[in-house]
């Protein structure tokens, strides 16, 4: 599914990944922690396309097909899994998931993002999420701004897309949000490299250690 | 200095220049040399105005010439149509709107260039509101890219009237949409509205004064454009509050986007206030689309084009929503998307 190798990425004069080599699989879901600093966001921004970070050395592919090749839309529309749908069905599959996600069908009336709450606009990301249902996920700090009762929704959500065919890659900086998400490997990036990888034991770990020990091994 | 006298004396030093203070940014005496012949009447086909089927009877107005039709409406809404179909020609028009005391009119108002040939068109409308009554104008404006018009509406308002416009408009070579307005205060309430968006050449000006003569008078204006390639856009809304004109509450604001480095927006709010006990405000921002936005669009598969457009249209949608006439605002927001080369479902 997602294979990254010896992914090195810099912005303006600045390296940030320094050598990501990833493999995600269909059917699992891999997370990634790591410090402030650590290139985690970077990596985000450097799969899905985003302007202003330039790849020097490596590759990254999805499912064989090269990313970099490819502008931040048509990345989109690769990972995506739905197939044409009639308006009529649509806006009934926008019912149902509007309502297992707990959101007032009125707020879809509303501009997108026009005056949402931090939490409103995270339901209305796992709502889009949900719609979409793409083959391949990022979710980068999914869980920043949310209080529990929002986590406990969102991580439903993203747990609902769960499946065999479907790969995921969590990025977080806190291990609470695994408690809810369960990954299947956990990744530490420490200074724009994956210093260690393990179960989910590892992000337990972490939660007790901090990520001192990887700071000072990725120097 | 007009170009109504210029057109009546052909003096080309009749028009207003760079010198003019209030004309500063659209230059019609650098730009003519000459004042064209008149344009001849024109009596063939003009075609269906853009808002025919919302209207209760129609006014046309064809290179100056009012074309016979039916009387127009006194209440409901009247279709009024300035058509310009000139060959490097120029011609004016006048058209007069009274509204009595107590009752209700929309008129929707368009300027339609047709035929390949330009015109410079000067048009000078009058808008009477009785006491008590109601007038909304919507205006599209849809001109030749090299056409020159000047438009200029004289609103007056009595007690207890409400008058609200919505100018939407592409520009042209050169264009003003002027808009004065002589508020009496007296719970009389105005609604001074514009979208602009300009792409290669054009220009678009449009021009509000408005005059707060009494106590208790309300202003609001919203003004939002987008200007590309070489376009250029220019608001200028100045408000006088008059003394004695106590309770005054006035609100200006112009935003506008520009999308490419030769693109020019030239903004010039002007409060004018010589009473105490008054609420004026203005706010006036000019930047560029959010690349955050544009980025969040396209991780969900939207081409970066298409994103800027949706982006533009929900910047200028602000002001489309405050268009009261349910119908003409659905075309106006349908004629936003058009002009913005997106189509609407």
């Amino acid at each position: 599914m997602l294979n990254i190798q010896n992914l090195h990425a810099r912005v303006e004069d600045k390296a940030i990944l320094k050598g990501v080599t990833l493999d995600v699989p269909a059917g699992e879901v891999h997370a990634i922690m790591g410090p402030n600093g650590a290139g985690k966001s970077t990596l985000s921004y450097v799969l899905t396309g985003r302007g202003g970070y330039e790849v020097t050395e490596g590759s990254t592919s999805l499912n064989g097909e090269d990313l970099l090749a490819l502008d931040a839309n048509e990345r989109q529309r690769r990972a995506r899994g739905e197939d044409e749908i009639a308006a009529p069905a649509f806006l009934k599959l926008a019912r149902e998931k509007a309502a297992s996600l707990k959101i007032d069908f009125e707020m879809l009336k509303r501009g997108l993002n026009v005056g949402f709450s931090g939490g409103e606009k995270k339901r209305m990301e796992i709502f889009q999420m949900a719609m979409l249902s793409p083959k391949f996920l990022i979710l980068d700090e999914t869980d920043s701004g949310l209080d529990i009762d929002a986590l406990k929704i969102v991580s439903e959500g993203v747990n609902a897309l769960r499946g065999p065919e479907r790969g995921m890659l969590v990025i977080t900086h806190y291990q609470r949000l695994l408690d809810y998400i369960k990954p299947d490997r956990v990744h530490v990036l420490a200074a724009g490299r994956i210093v260690a990888s393990g179960g989910p034991e590892l992000a337990l770990q972490l939660e007790a250690e901090g990520y001192d020990k990887y700071a000072s091994a990725a120097a | 200095m007009s170009l109504a006298l210029a057109l009546k004396t052909g003096d080309v030093s009749r028009l207003p220049s760079r010198r003019d203070e209030d004309w500063r940014w659209t230059d019609l005496r650098g730009l003519i040399r000459t004042i064209p012949t008149e344009s001849p009447a024109f009596l063939g086909d003009v075609g269906a105005g853009p808002f025919d089927a919302l209207a209760d009877g129609s006014v046309v107005i064809v290179n100056g010439w009012v074309r016979e039709g039916d009387p127009a409406p006194e209440t409901g809404v009247l279709a009024l149509r300035f058509v310009s179909r000139g060959d490097a020609t120029a011609h004016d028009a006048e058209f007069a709107v009274t509204v009595a005391p107590g009752q209700t009119l929309t008129v929707l108002e368009s300027y339609e260039g047709q035929g390949a040939g330009g015109y410079l068109a000067n048009i000078g409308l009058d808008f009477s509101v009785g006491e008590g009554a109601r007038l909304e104008r919507i205006v599209l404006v849809d001109d030749l890219a090299d056409a020159v018009t000047v438009s200029t509406a004289d609103v007056a308002l009595a007690p207890g009237a409400r008058f609200a416009q919505t100018i939407l408009t592409t520009g042209a070579r050169r264009q003003r949409l002027e808009t004065r307005v002589a508020h009496p205060g007296a719970h009389a309430e105005l609604r001074l509205d514009g979208i602009y968006l300009l792409d290669k050449q054009r220009h678009a000006d449009l021009t509000t004064q408005v005059t707060h003569g009494g106590v208790d008078g309300t202003t609001s204006q919203l003004t939002k454009g987008m200007v590309d390639d070489q376009a250029r856009g220019v608001f200028q809304g100045r408000i006088i509050v008059q003394p004695g004109a106590d309770q005054t509450d006035a609100r200006m604001g112009h935003h506008a986007l520009i999308m490419s480095d030769k693109a020019e927006v030239d903004a010039k709010p002007e409060l004018l206030i010589f009473a105490d006990d008054v609420s004026c405000a203005h706010g006036n921002t000019i930047g560029a689309l959010d690349e955050q936005a544009i980025f969040y669009a396209r991780q969900r598969g939207i081409p970066e084009l298409e994103a800027r457009a949706m982006l533009t249209e929900a910047f200028v949608g602000e002001v489309v929503e405050r268009i009261e006439h349910e119908p003409a605002r659905q075309l106006a927001r349908a004629w936003v998307a058009q002009h913005l080369g997106r189509s609407i479902l």
